[in-house]
């Protein structure tokens, strides 16, 4: 018998649907997986026993109405599953098991998907290569020692490599884009608003986004539909009727306009993305669309802009951890201000702290306005630079990352250059604005490189719609070994 | 109002100090549920029993406004004469403690709801107007008890997340007479629009406040100190005259005031230095992500302006102009909006007047001596109006009246079954009257030719021997007439 794991999901789905396989089968097959793939570092807890029982349960009473029927899915380890630890990548969290379930991942078990596993990320979701997590970095699949992105990297490994049909992401600045594009899959960051944040451990709030990380363009359409909806829990989620974009998804894409900004054409960028972007504008002409040259000048700001954002918001969301009421606890300290300074001295990676450091130096009385409020500013000139340039357009075509995937420890111990893997991913956070990264293309090691199309906001169908198109031209295949089960 | 005639002033070796004041008022919202989060707010409740998943600050969750909250602090806004704005923001205040799960308190920094207002005290100089510089939403953080356990601290989290309304007032007061005016007037306001139910025991008003000195005359305000957290009126003016008193013998001995934040301990009278300026706490305020501006559409504001009910300051325009009372005797009646309505149901059975004068008088006293509410009056409004009737009609007198009022006080009853069961009624049959003026005329003679030789002082007595003999139930007017006219 085939792998059933090379499936697709929605492959997956119309054979549960068409009772040509059943639930348990295609469990079993990524438990078999998972379990071979350990190397890989990919998940934090596997709830494989739950997974199976709930498989059997839905084949003893099948119901096909859900978009997931029978589908096991894991997710990033941010997400809030009721009684099944969650950890957001930190020792903080270790132990830490909720009693309540976030709203995207309900959305998901309603729709007949149930729970694989917890994958790993990147501590707080804060990294670019899932190395800043408390339980070990992640591997990715396409070659040994190498990054697989961050922070959604546990999430991006597990997907390429088979141990989850599809998945859920976060991204604040990149997360979910920046990893589909090293392991050669598919990331959707929506609009602002469009999914739920509640029940997703909070990193920076403004720029929080959860979204689908995939195999195809259809599964992304698929799991995009069952994810997201309004949440009157969330007073940033979007009020409005809830979208079918997997009925809807279609390629044609005659006439779309479609701009290519000048700024992202940055200093020492590898040819090879010069060139696949080249090839994506060429497929988006062949197919239809016309390719309209546009300028987003305050595009340069983006990265200081969002580095002053999200540590911000950051250095608030995470005072809670202060060991008084969950979580990890010092047992040193003789009084309340000890047992803090310990506890969060021990219970935060390098990473989180250097971005609380810098978030309470921004918002510092003195500092406020030179920093937080400037950029605050600066963030909206690039959210006009946005609407100014989609009068014009209808979507934008631009590189996902400045390179591929890097080595493990490569960037480890130099921020700066870690930072710069957003340089591209991180303005349509910023503005709020959907983007979609997709595999394009390799490099001359045979790394992974995506295309990343960014649509205005709420417009996720069209994006849907030109990466379908992309996605049945560029037509690539990824040639994972699967060296990890040897 | 008369400057001088009321001015609370610090003599000083050198000079005299005018005491400059201004108020934060920390008002708890009525409301059942939490500012951000479902939960209940009843008081009193089993320890942590009323607390949330936001409450407690647990990770992924996330606020959203009540909106009654917010129409009862625009409430509270137009009740303070002040601007609405129909654009505010949540700003979140940083700090660490332990009963501050989310380690920092949702709050309005920079665009706070209401604007400038402005609140008239009356005085017994005459009235004052105490401008108001803003009120702003907030969420109360929880409760930590340290005296539990010479070791442990709890923390219970049932007000955590509690609405509250911080109104701050201009430095516009002068005096802890002020400041108790200006309290106890804010708390009338709020009661009124039934908005915050003014309980200083259960900790619904708190104020922190600012007390600096200046020498008389002198238009600079001085250097301030904040006393955090007082409960109750008599701990404020008490904390203001030892603060004004401690401030101006620093300053007359050379020395200068350090800005910075103080504690009254109540049970020293004093205050003492709780935090200095630079040790003041950078709370880091930036819009809260997680809330999107409020946005208050100008109808909505409208609607609550119209639905506004009476407010003390034109109960008492109206009951001085439609009821013929003394602004004191107005101002009184109206300052518990359950003592004007009380009022206003008596009189529409009985005497404008009397109903004046008892409720002021002894039906004060007895409320005040009880402890109690009006509303828990063992006297009620039916049986107020029935008492004033019979006086009114000449059932009885006055004088009997107060008899009558002291059972009523403490047993209840009907005024007019206690006046036939006591004989109270009065006498007012001018045949039996004269029956008992002659009887006494007769029985003493020598007071009679004494009377009668320009020793007038003497009709008192007789007037007190007919009250004695009728057992205080006769006419007093009727007495007067036919003594007058058998002792001629």
């Amino acid at each position: 018998m085939s792998d059933l794991t090379n499936n697709s999901l929605t492959e997956l789905v119309d054979l549960i649907k068409k009772k040509e396989i059943k639930s348990e089968e295609v469990t079993n097959a990524y438990i078999d997986n998972i379990k071979k793939g350990k190397k890989l570092n990919s998940y934090i807890t596997e709830t494989l026993d739950l997974a199976l029982s709930n498989a059997k349960k839905f084949d003893l009473k099948p119901n096909f109405d859900g978009l997931l029927s029978g589908i096991p899915l894991a997710v990033k380890d941010l997400y809030c599953t009721n009684g099944v630890r969650t950890t957001a990548g930190s020792k903080m969290l270790e132990n830490f098991i909720p009693n309540y379930e976030s709203t995207v991942t309900s959305n998901l078990w309603s729709e007949g998907a149930f729970l694989l596993g917890k994958l790993n990320c990147d501590e707080y979701a804060m990294g670019s290569s899932n190395e800043t997590s408390f339980f070990g970095n992640v591997i990715n699949p396409i070659k040994e020692n190498t990054v697989p992105g961050g922070s959604s990297g546990g999430s991006a490994s597990a997907l390429a490599a088979n141990l989850t049909p599809a998945t859920i992401g976060t991204d604040t600045g990149g997360s979910i884009r920046q990893p589909a594009s090293f392991t050669g899959t598919v990331g959707l960051k929506p609009t602002y608003g469009l999914c739920s944040r509640w029940g997703i451990v909070a990193f920076a709030s403004s720029l929080d986004q959860a979204g689908p990380m995939t195999k195809t363009v259809s599964d992304c359409a698929l799991m995009l539909e069952a994810m997201s909806g309004f949440d009157p829990k969330d007073s940033t989620s979007i009020d409005k009727k809830k979208e079918h974009y997997s009925k809807k998804l279609s390629k044609n894409i005659k006439g779309l306009k479609i701009g290519i900004p000048k700024e992202y054409r940055v200093d020492g960028m590898p040819n090879v993305i010069e060139e696949l972007w080249e090839k994506g504008k060429k497929i988006l002409k062949e197919e239809g669309a016309e390719i309209i040259d546009i300028s987003l000048p305050h595009t340069e700001y983006a990265l200081p802009t969002y580095y002053i954002v999200a540590p911000a918001e950051a250095s608030s969301n995470l005072a809670r951890y202060d060991g008084v009421k969950y979580g990890y606890r010092s047992s040193k300290g003789s009084n309340l201000i000890e047992m803090y300074e310990n506890t969060r001295s021990e219970g935060f990676g390098d990473e989180v702290k250097r971005r609380i450091l810098i978030g309470t130096y921004v918002l510092s009385s003195g500092y406020y306005d030179a920093y937080y409020l400037k950029a605050q500013k600066v963030r909206q000139l690039i959210k006009n630079d946005f609407d100014k340039a989609f009068v014009k357009v209808d979507a934008i075509l631009t590189p996902s990352t400045p390179s591929s995937a890097f080595k493990i420890g490569e960037k480890k111990d130099d921020p700066i250059s870690m930072y710069l893997n957003d340089i591209f991913t991180v303005p349509t956070n910023l503005a709020g604005i959907p983007a979609i990264s997709i595999p394009a293309g390799h490099d001359q090691n045979n790394l992974p490189l995506g295309l990343q199309l960014i649509g205005k906001p709420l417009g996720e169908q069209t994006l849907l719609n030109l990466s379908l198109s992309m996605e049945s031209k560029i037509n690539i295949k990824h040639n994972i070994t699967k060296w990890w089960e040897k | 109002m008369s400057e001088n005639k009321s001015k609370y002033l610090i003599d000083g070796p050198t000079s005299k100090w005018e005491v400059v004041i201004g108020l934060e008022v920390h008002a708890q919202i009525s409301s059942n549920s939490k500012l951000f989060s479902g939960s209940s707010t009843t008081f009193g409740a089993e320890p942590n029993s009323q607390v949330s998943l936001v409450d407690s600050a647990f990770p992924g969750m996330l606020p959203v406004i009540n909106e009654f909250c917010v129409k009862q602090a625009v409430k509270t806004g137009l009740g303070l004469n002040a601007k609405i704005n129909s654009y505010s923001v949540f700003d979140r205040k940083n700090y660490f403690y332990a009963d501050l799960p989310q380690g920092y308190q949702i709050s309005q920094f920079k665009n706070p709801i209401v604007g400038e207002g402005v609140v008239t005290l009356d005085l017994p100089s005459g009235s004052k107007k105490v401008g108001i510089e803003r009120l702003h939403l907030e969420q109360d953080a929880g409760k930590s008890i340290h005296d539990l356990d010479p070791s442990n601290t709890f923390v219970d989290l049932n007000r955590s997340g509690i609405a509250l309304m911080e109104i701050v007032s201009k430095p516009d007061l002068r005096s802890p007479e002020e400041v108790k005016a200006y309290v106890k007037k804010l708390r009338s306001i709020m009661r009124y629009l039934g908005t915050c139910d003014g309980n200083m025991q259960e900790g619904s008003l708190r104020a922190d406040v600012n007390v600096s000195v200046r020498k008389e005359g002198d238009k600079n305000l001085g250097t301030r100190c904040e006393v955090k957290n007082v409960n109750s009126i008599k701990f404020m003016e008490m904390a203001i005259n030892y603060e004004a008193k401690r401030q101006v013998e620093l300053l007359e001995s050379g020395k200068s005031i350090n800005q910075e934040t103080r504690l009254f301990d109540t049970k020293k009278n004093e205050t003492r230095s709780m935090r200095s300026k630079e040790d003041a706490h950078d709370y880091r305020y930036f819009p809260d992500p997680d809330l999107l501006p409020l946005n208050l559409d100008k109808d909505l504001i409208e609607k609550i302006k119209n639905e506004l009910p009476e407010l003390p300051d034109q109960k008492k325009e109206r009951f001085i102009k439609d009821y013929s009372l003394s602004s004191y005797e107005s101002n009184v009646l109206v300052s518990e909006k359950e003592v004007a309505a009380y009022f206003e149901e008596v009189i529409k059975t009985a005497d404008k007047k009397l109903a004046t004068n008892w409720i002021i008088g002894d039906l004060f006293a007895t409320i005040n001596e009880k402890n109690i509410s009006i509303s828990e009056s063992p006297i009620k409004v039916k049986e107020m109006a029935s008492l004033i009737n019979s006086i009114s009609s000449g059932l009885i007198s006055g004088r009997a009246a107060k008899e009558v009022f002291e059972i009523m006080k403490n047993t209840g009853g009907d005024p007019v079954k206690i006046i036939e069961e006591k004989g109270l009624k009065q006498k007012s049959d001018p045949k039996e009257l004269e029956l008992i003026v002659t009887k006494i005329i007769e029985e003493n003679k020598d007071k009679v030719n004494q009377y009668k030789a320009g020793k007038e002082k003497l009709f008192g007595f007789f007037v007190g021997q007919t009250m004695k003999v009728s057992g205080g139930t006769a006419n007093p007017q009727l007495v007067n007439d036919i003594l007058k006219k058998k002792l001629k």
